[in-house]
């Protein structure tokens, strides 16, 4: 049996109190594809951490091409042939794909850079691996997908011959992943290995040779990709059984119109349109998806129906009656539950309890206060009873916010917009960094309010969750929104090119693309 | 070195915090004394007597206390409501000159019309100058640290003004000082032959005011909320400007009365020594008191403790009374750093 190029063993990490990484083993052969799966918290970024030297293991050892790995030292472990991929990218914007290759492989008190002889080699690389770029454009002016085959390609300069990559996807089109995933195909074929960090179970039964399973810091399965299930992968992620959404078919011909944007357009301060002659109709009974890559219009979409900003053309028609000067006030007024995406930021105090943030929109209304005096016993007993309903974790309701789990802070918010029945609900990425449980719980909601007769808006990147409870979908490119399409008529390769503004994504000789 | 936050926080280390700080700072401190060629032992006696050592003692200290508790409160609700009002001693001084202009003869009322009448048109005016930096602040993004400090100077230039001409007072035999209140408005005594007046019960009254006021009603709910973050309040629904102007009114008010109770109540006639700097310490005293308005009225005794007890040190044992300003400032340093220590720990790597 050959040596495996990456041995980890018995890897433990703890934090304080908090064991990131108990007794983890983990082996990793040539010309292999390891998938790595988790929630998160779930201690796969922290593992690879390790390996990269960014942390130092409490206890184990890692051995790469037989040889062990010197602690705590990323330097040993790139000239060992480790490269990683991070989720978030560490590219110099203002500089050039070739200029950010050569980042850090030349002294910097060297007189001149050979730009000749490393543009050269970048370009024999980019040939032999496919990953096609022009290597004098600036990394400011790439898509993201682009600036992905960039981080890559300042691994493989760096000679790496293992691969990690730590959600790479997230930032993707559909096309976009496949495209990666091809290029790694490639990769693997040409003898190097790699990890890929995930928590999406389609990309794992689709381009891994073997997975395994972190759960609570420890290696809870692992197995030939082949010979498991999405199934029994999603069990071992969660350690029971996944609560399924449930959904009924619902009665569609007692729709009523519940919002409406009419040709709405924001610009911003210079002028510039963000958001493009949107037009959009919400009816009751139904969950609108928008999708859409990051950073296309989305926040400015959630923060115009959460009354943040104002429309510098166009109207909102809320229930039939044009909104005069929107405002949270308004919005809250109208009827409109919002759920923003940044949770400690927008959606809640930190530093203020449980029941204080239950009672941030509604603290003026009669039950609770008089002639400006506070009823706290009201406020407490309808406290109690929302996290009782809602299932909010949390010691007491004089708990500060602050202290909360992501899945509870998230849950405190739907009860404090689920409590006041709202007609019309904005959910902004209600399920980002939130493990399989609380996100099935936070869909349930969402569909149970529609199946109630609430029109419900879920504006998120996550094209599986957009597919589990969307009625109808529209993308967002650019500021724009498509034409709405029903969730059953549509085919995830159409908003892969919708998302990536109808142009298909650049061909490859590989081909094998979607 | 790192900084880790502590994840429970027992009663024990909140309550020994600020007492382990008190004994850092008095350390400290001993070595001035030692320098200073004087027995800190012995100072250190002379400072409590001086400050706590008999009645008319206990009186002196409240005296002193009374005007920081205003000026404490003044900057607990501003600073709760992240409204950055440095601007205290400015607020003092017009509390003073409106109760000047409304006290010294204009007008005769009796007693129980006239008292209340000067606070609160002192603290109307008190309010309605920090509204200068609010609205520049919430209109068009202005730092309101840098208008409130300046506007302190503006204030202090009007008063001279004032004292050197208009309302110099002919009687004064050439001082600097405007005409003394009248009877009316003169805040009655406490004790018989002491200095503690009805100044202090109001300013008591005020930090229960205000405690309840943050606490219990919708606007103080809206302050606390816009104070801890303005994105999620405005998220909310609040009015987030509307609950900014208000503190700037509450907390220039509480300012403002502060040189009320100073004028009314301890020097009668407004000069520009009215105040030693109590807009400033008040910053001190609700920083001591982690911006609890109740807290406020501990911390302002305490640092009242420190002045009149250095003060009558110093006297005593010959040495310069600048020593109570630095006992103050360590002190504060010492219950900084102390709080700061009890929330976070340092972990040497």
């Amino acid at each position: 049996m050959p040596i495996p190029v990456l041995k980890l063993t018995n890897i433990t990490k703890t934090f304080g109190s908090v064991i990131a990484n108990q007794d983890v083993n983990l082996t990793l052969e040539q010309g292999e594809m390891l998938a790595l799966l988790g929630e998160n918290g779930a201690g796969k970024t922290t593992l690879m951490s390790i390996l990269f030297g960014h942390y130092t293991a409490d206890s184990g050892a890692v051995e790469v091409f037989g040889k062990q790995l010197p602690e705590g030292s990323p330097r040993a472990a790139i000239d060992a042939g480790v490269g990683m991929v991070h989720q978030h990218f560490t590219l110099a914007e203002n500089m050039t794909v070739l200029e950010n290759v050569m980042l850090g492989t030349e002294s910097l008190l060297s007189p001149r850079h050979d730009k000749k002889t490393a543009r050269g080699r970048l370009e024999e690389l980019m040939e032999r691996f496919c990953l096609e770029l022009n290597p004098s454009a600036r990394v400011k002016d790439l898509s993201v997908g682009e600036q992905q085959r960039v981080e890559i390609l300042k691994v493989l300069y760096r000679n790496a011959r293992i691969l990690i990559l730590d959600e790479p996807t997230s930032v993707l089109t559909p096309q976009e992943a496949d495209h990666l995933f091809t290029t790694l195909r490639q990769l693997v074929k040409e003898g190097l290995s790699v990890i890929f960090i995930t928590h999406k179970m389609r990309e794992v039964m689709t381009a891994s040779d073997r997975c395994a399973v972190l759960r609570q810091g420890r290696v809870v399965f692992e197995a030939a990709t082949g010979d498991t299930s999405a199934e029994e992968l999603a069990r071992a992620m969660v350690g029971s059984e996944i609560p399924k959404t449930r959904r009924a078919d619902r009665q569609r011909q007692a729709d009523r119109e519940m919002l409406c944007l009419d040709a709405v357009q924001v610009a911003d301060a210079t002028g510039k349109r963000l958001l493009n002659n949107l037009t959009l109709r919400l009816n009751s009974h139904e969950i609108l998806g928008i999708a859409g890559v990051s950073g296309n219009g989305q926040a400015q979409l959630a923060d115009l129906l959460s009354g943040l900003i104002q429309p510098t053309a166009g109207r909102i028609i809320i229930q039939g009656k044009p909104l005069a000067k929107p405002s949270p006030a308004a919005m809250l007024k109208h009827g409109l539950g919002r759920v923003p995406d940044d949770r400690t930021g927008t959606g809640l105090v930190a530093d203020m309890t449980v029941m204080e943030n239950l009672a941030t929109e509604s603290y003026r209304q009669p039950g609770f206060a008089r002639r400006g005096v506070l009823n706290f016993k009201a406020m407490a007993s309808h406290a109690r009873q929302l996290i009782k309903s809602f299932d909010v974790r949390c010691p007491g309701i004089d708990t500060p916010v602050r202290k909360l789990s992501g899945g509870n802070m998230q849950k405190l918010i739907l009860a404090r917009v689920l409590a006041d029945k709202p007609s019309i609900i904005i959910v902004n990425q209600p399920t980002w960094g939130l493990d399989v449980g609380a996100t099935a719980y936070v869909h349930q909601q969402l569909l149970d309010a529609a199946e109630r007769g609430a029109g419900v808006i879920l504006i998120s990147e996550d094209l599986d969750e957009i597919f589990r409870v969307a009625d109808r979908i529209q993308v967002m490119y650019q500021g724009a929104l498509s034409a709405p399409m029903p969730t059953r008529e549509v085919e995830r390769a159409e908003l892969g090119l919708l998302m990536s503004g109808n142009r298909s994504p650049q061909g490859c000789a590989l081909g094998g693309a979607a | 070195m790192r900084i880790e936050a502590r994840e429970n926080i027992s009663l024990t280390m909140k309550t020994l915090s600020p007492v382990m700080a008190v004994g850092v700072a008095m350390a400290v401190c001993s070595m001035l004394l030692i320098w200073a060629n004087a027995s800190p032992l012995e100072g250190w006696m002379l400072m409590l007597k001086g400050a706590l050592g008999s009645k008319f003692a206990v009186t002196e200290t409240l005296t002193r206390a009374t005007p920081l508790i205003f000026t404490g409160l003044a900057a607990a609700v501003a600073f709760r409501a992240k409204l950055w009002n440095i601007g205290g001693e400015g607020q003092l001084y017009i509390g003073a000159v409106v109760a000047t202009w409304l006290g010294a003869g204009s007008l005769e009322l009796p007693s129980y019309f006239m008292i209340p009448y000067l606070f609160i048109a002192g603290a109307l005016a008190g309010g309605l100058l920090l509204l200068i930096p609010t609205l520049l602040k919430t209109k068009l993004q202005v730092d309101e640290v840098v208008t409130t400090l300046l506007l302190n100077f503006i204030v202090l230039l009007f008063v001279n003004w004032l004292v050197f001409g208009p309302w110099k007072d002919p009687m004064a035999m050439g001082w600097p000082q405007a005409a003394p209140v009248v009877d009316s408005a003169l805040l009655p005594q406490l004790l018989a032959r002491t200095r503690l007046h009805l100044g202090f019960i109001l300013a008591l009254a005020s930090a229960v005011g205000v405690w309840w006021f943050m606490r219990a009603t919708t606007w103080g709910f809206e302050i606390r909320a816009v104070g801890a973050s303005p994105k999620a309040s405005r998220f909310a629904g609040m009015p987030v400007n509307a609950a900014i102007v208000r503190t700037a009114l509450l907390s220039g008010g509480l300012a403002a009365m502060a040189g009320v109770s100073e004028l009314c109540g301890v020097k009668e006639y407004l000069t520009l020594d009215l105040s030693p700097g109590f807009g400033y310490s008040g910053i001190v005293v609700a920083m001591l008191a982690a911006l609890h308005p109740l807290g406020v009225v501990a911390s302002s005794i305490f640092v009242a403790v420190i002045y009149i007890g250095a003060d009558s040190m110093s006297r005593a044992i010959n040495i310069s009374n600048y020593i109570a300003d630095v006992i103050t400032a360590v002190s504060l340093l010492a219950v900084l750093v102390s709080m700061f220590l009890a929330k976070y720990r340092i972990r040497w790597r």
